[in-house]
């Protein structure tokens, strides 16, 4: 599949983007400064960057508890998520949501979640809408290894196929769901064989692989805009850090983390095929290092200063008008 | 006596009551932790430290690790219920109540009356619950009052470690499905626990401190804040009954309405919204029974008609707090 440099460079600010973030927050929520549970993307941003690189303005998605890395492959504003989890009057929400509840509706972006199984049947409403507005626009739901064992994703992928809505049920294995094996907790042989069992069209790639994944979601984005109904993708990834910050990790292996981050990181493995096949060069790409740093740096710093909301903010937004 | 955190009572509990009936059986998510990784099971053991050995001690056809499929574990509570087995099944925060309100609404709640009285299904529902650790708008919500609602349901809310094993041991050896609901931020709690078998009975409230200008009713964690309000009114000379009501379903009216007789004034604090709550629920029934012994209208102390919302300062101004509740105290002592 062909892909432009300036494509290319994108794809890889994003995922750097991601891994910057994450990065940065799991030191900052060592100060004890950012409250509450946040749940680090870092290790599978090939997959939310090589999904979110083929849609449009219009097209949505909906995320997870995990959603830092979707919010910026779908293109929410970096300094207001991170004022958001600073818990800031000026975040993408107002500080009322958190990291679990980033949204931005007019980026497409549906909302992170803090209830796993809420996605995909929201994806569904969104499918069916863009059956209605008939420009091809789709919608994917974003769902772990953990939430394909709940019957709202059943549910979701019986409707999506029935009503041969425009969804794609994007699944990041990651292996775990908080402690739990994959091996443990999902009986079939693996999750896009029980996506095919709805009766959709399922593909498996390596989440690891920034071109396998933007190559193989070339095909689903096709035969989903092409109306031959939902379509369901496995992606093989790895999560980095622990569950929720401050988990312990000891379900994982001796030495797993720093093999996995050795072997399977997607920001190494994109820069060892691009040098490969000369397609940006290594100059390039350490100066989006050097912007990307500087974002992160300036947003958390901002955020840091950044005022927080008042008491009275409690009871605004919870409906449009009421009385 | 012993000295241990409202968790460890929790887990204590679980133990003894899984070694003295071969029919407990718990299951719910991570509550192994570790189970199909190379650390293995108990890894972890639970995320709230309630279930850390038991897989150990009682092996994985008692102890059951779930998926993540909220519907299916307290379905399966159910018929573990109807069938002969007293389940504990653990919900591991009580907002995903709305994933698997069916199992519990109209199944679990309605078994015995539909089917004439001929059923039992003596199921545990632990449900960890409440706002205090900025876990935002899905994971801080206090839904006793949905459940209290709804007949067929016990509803158990414990403040202190003690009672927190006398009142799970009573919900485990209880006929009728039994909500048991553990703040979050209560589990740290310490307090002195009873040594062996030890009950309380439902439907009996406890006086958490004693007054005689003005009734506060709580449960849960606002019992702590209630006692702290109180203890700061007693140094300005204000004396306040503070009753833990320990479980909202059955509710214990005579504690309510004997002490709102003698102190003639009625404060009631709710974590949750104040919408057809606990809240309302008391202060209806206090005009309804104690009407001519009231010397001022009663006050709610509740969280404001909004989802938890997130930022520190947000959830701050969202829950009650013991100088919101002093301040209500105080407005019912103005009252003229
Ligand atoms: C309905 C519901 N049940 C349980 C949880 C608690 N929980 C949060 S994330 C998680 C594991 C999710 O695993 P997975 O879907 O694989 O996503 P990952 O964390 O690996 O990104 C669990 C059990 C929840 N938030 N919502
Ligand atoms: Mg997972």
């Amino acid at each position: 599949m062909q892909i432009s440099e300036d494509a290319l460079k994108q794809a890889y600010r994003q995922m750097k983007t991601i891994r910057m973030f994450e990065e940065r927050l799991h030191d900052e929520i060592m100060t004890g400064e950012i409250a509450g549970f946040t749940h680090l993307y870092a290790g599978q941003e090939a997959v939310a960057v090589g999904v979110c690189e083929h849609l449009d303005y219009n097209d949505t998605i909906a995320s997870t508890h995990r959603g830092h890395g979707h919010c910026i492959a779908k293109g929410c504003d970096v300094r207001g998520m991170m004022l958001e989890i600073y818990g800031r009057a000026d975040g993408i929400c107002k500080g009322k949501g958190g990291s679990m509840h980033i949204a931005d509706i007019e980026k497409g972006m549906l909302g992170a979640n803090g209830i796993v199984g809420g996605g995909p049947p929201i994806v569904v409403g969104a499918a069916l809408a863009a059956k209605l507005y008939g420009d091809g626009r789709l919608a994917v739901a974003f769902s772990g290894d953990g939430a394909c064992n709940q019957g709202t994703t059943f549910e979701a992928m019986n409707l999506a196929v029935v009503t041969n809505a425009p969804a794609i049920f994007a699944f990041e294995n990651n292996h775990y769901s908080e402690h739990t094996g994959v091996a443990y907790a999902v009986g079939s042989e693996d999750i896009a064989s029980r996506a095919e069992s709805f009766g959709m069209k399922a593909w498996r790639v390596d989440g690891c692989d920034f071109f396998k994944v933007y190559e193989t979601m070339g095909e689903v984005v096709d035969h989903v805009r092409a109306g031959k109904g939902p379509a369901a993708v496995e992606f093989d990834t790895e999560r980095f850090f622990g569950h929720f910050e401050g988990d312990p990790q000891n379900y994982r292996g001796e030495g797993e983390i720093a093999r996995l981050r050795k072997e399977r990181d997607c920001i190494t493995i994109f820069r060892e095929h691009a040098a490969k096949n000369k397609l940006v060069s290594k100059k390039d790409l350490d100066a989006i290092d050097k912007e990307v740093s500087d974002l992160i740096d300036k947003s958390v710093e901002e955020s840091r200063a950044a005022a927080p909301p008042t008491a009275e903010d409690v009871l605004t937004d919870v409906y449009i008008d009421y009385i | 006596m012993a000295e241990l955190m409202l968790r460890e009572a929790i887990l204590q509990t679980l133990f003894s009551e899984m070694e003295r009936d071969e029919n407990v059986v718990v299951l719910g998510e991570d509550i192994v932790g570790g189970m199909g990784t190379e650390g293995g099971p108990e890894a972890i053991g639970g995320i709230w430290g309630t279930s850390t050995g038991l897989y150990d001690r009682f092996g994985g056809d008692r102890v059951i690790d779930t998926p993540i499929s909220e519907s299916a574990i307290i379905g399966a509570a159910g018929g573990l219920g109807l069938t002969g087995k007293r389940p504990v099944a653990e919900i591991m925060f009580a907002d995903f109540l709305g994933v698997c309100m069916d199992q519990i609404w109209n199944q679990m709640a309605k078994f015995r009356y539909m089917f004439g009285g001929k059923t039992e299904c003596p199921a545990v529902v632990r449900m960890i619950y409440g706002a205090g650790l900025n876990a935002a708008a899905q994971h801080s919500q206090a839904p006793h009052g949905i459940l209290t609602s709804m007949p067929g349901l016990k509803v158990v809310m414990p403040s202190t470690p003690a009672d927190a094993k006398g009142l799970l041991t009573t919900a485990i050896r209880d006929q009728d499905p039994v909500i048991f609901l553990e703040h979050k931020a209560l589990y740290a709690e310490k307090g002195e626990v009873p040594d062996g078998d030890y009950t309380i009975p439902f439907g009996h409230a406890r006086l958490a401190h004693a007054g005689e200008d003005v009734t506060i009713v709580a449960a849960g964690l606002m019992v702590k804040f209630s006692i702290k309000a109180a203890q700061g009114l007693a140094e300005k000379g204000i004396g306040c009954d503070v009753i833990d009501l320990r479980t909202t379903s059955p509710l214990d009216e005579e504690a309510i309405l004997d002490s709102v007789e003698n102190t003639g004034r009625l404060v009631v604090v709710d974590e949750s919204p104040p919408r057809c709550g606990l809240a309302t629920d008391i202060v209806s029934l206090v005009t309804q029974k104690a009407y001519a012994s009231l010397k001022a209208p009663p006050e709610m102390v509740t969280s404001p008609h909004t989802p938890v919302p997130f930022a520190r300062e947000l959830e701050k101004a969202y829950l009650p707090s013991p100088g919101k509740i002093a301040d209500a105290v105080e407005r019912t002592l103005a009252w003229k």
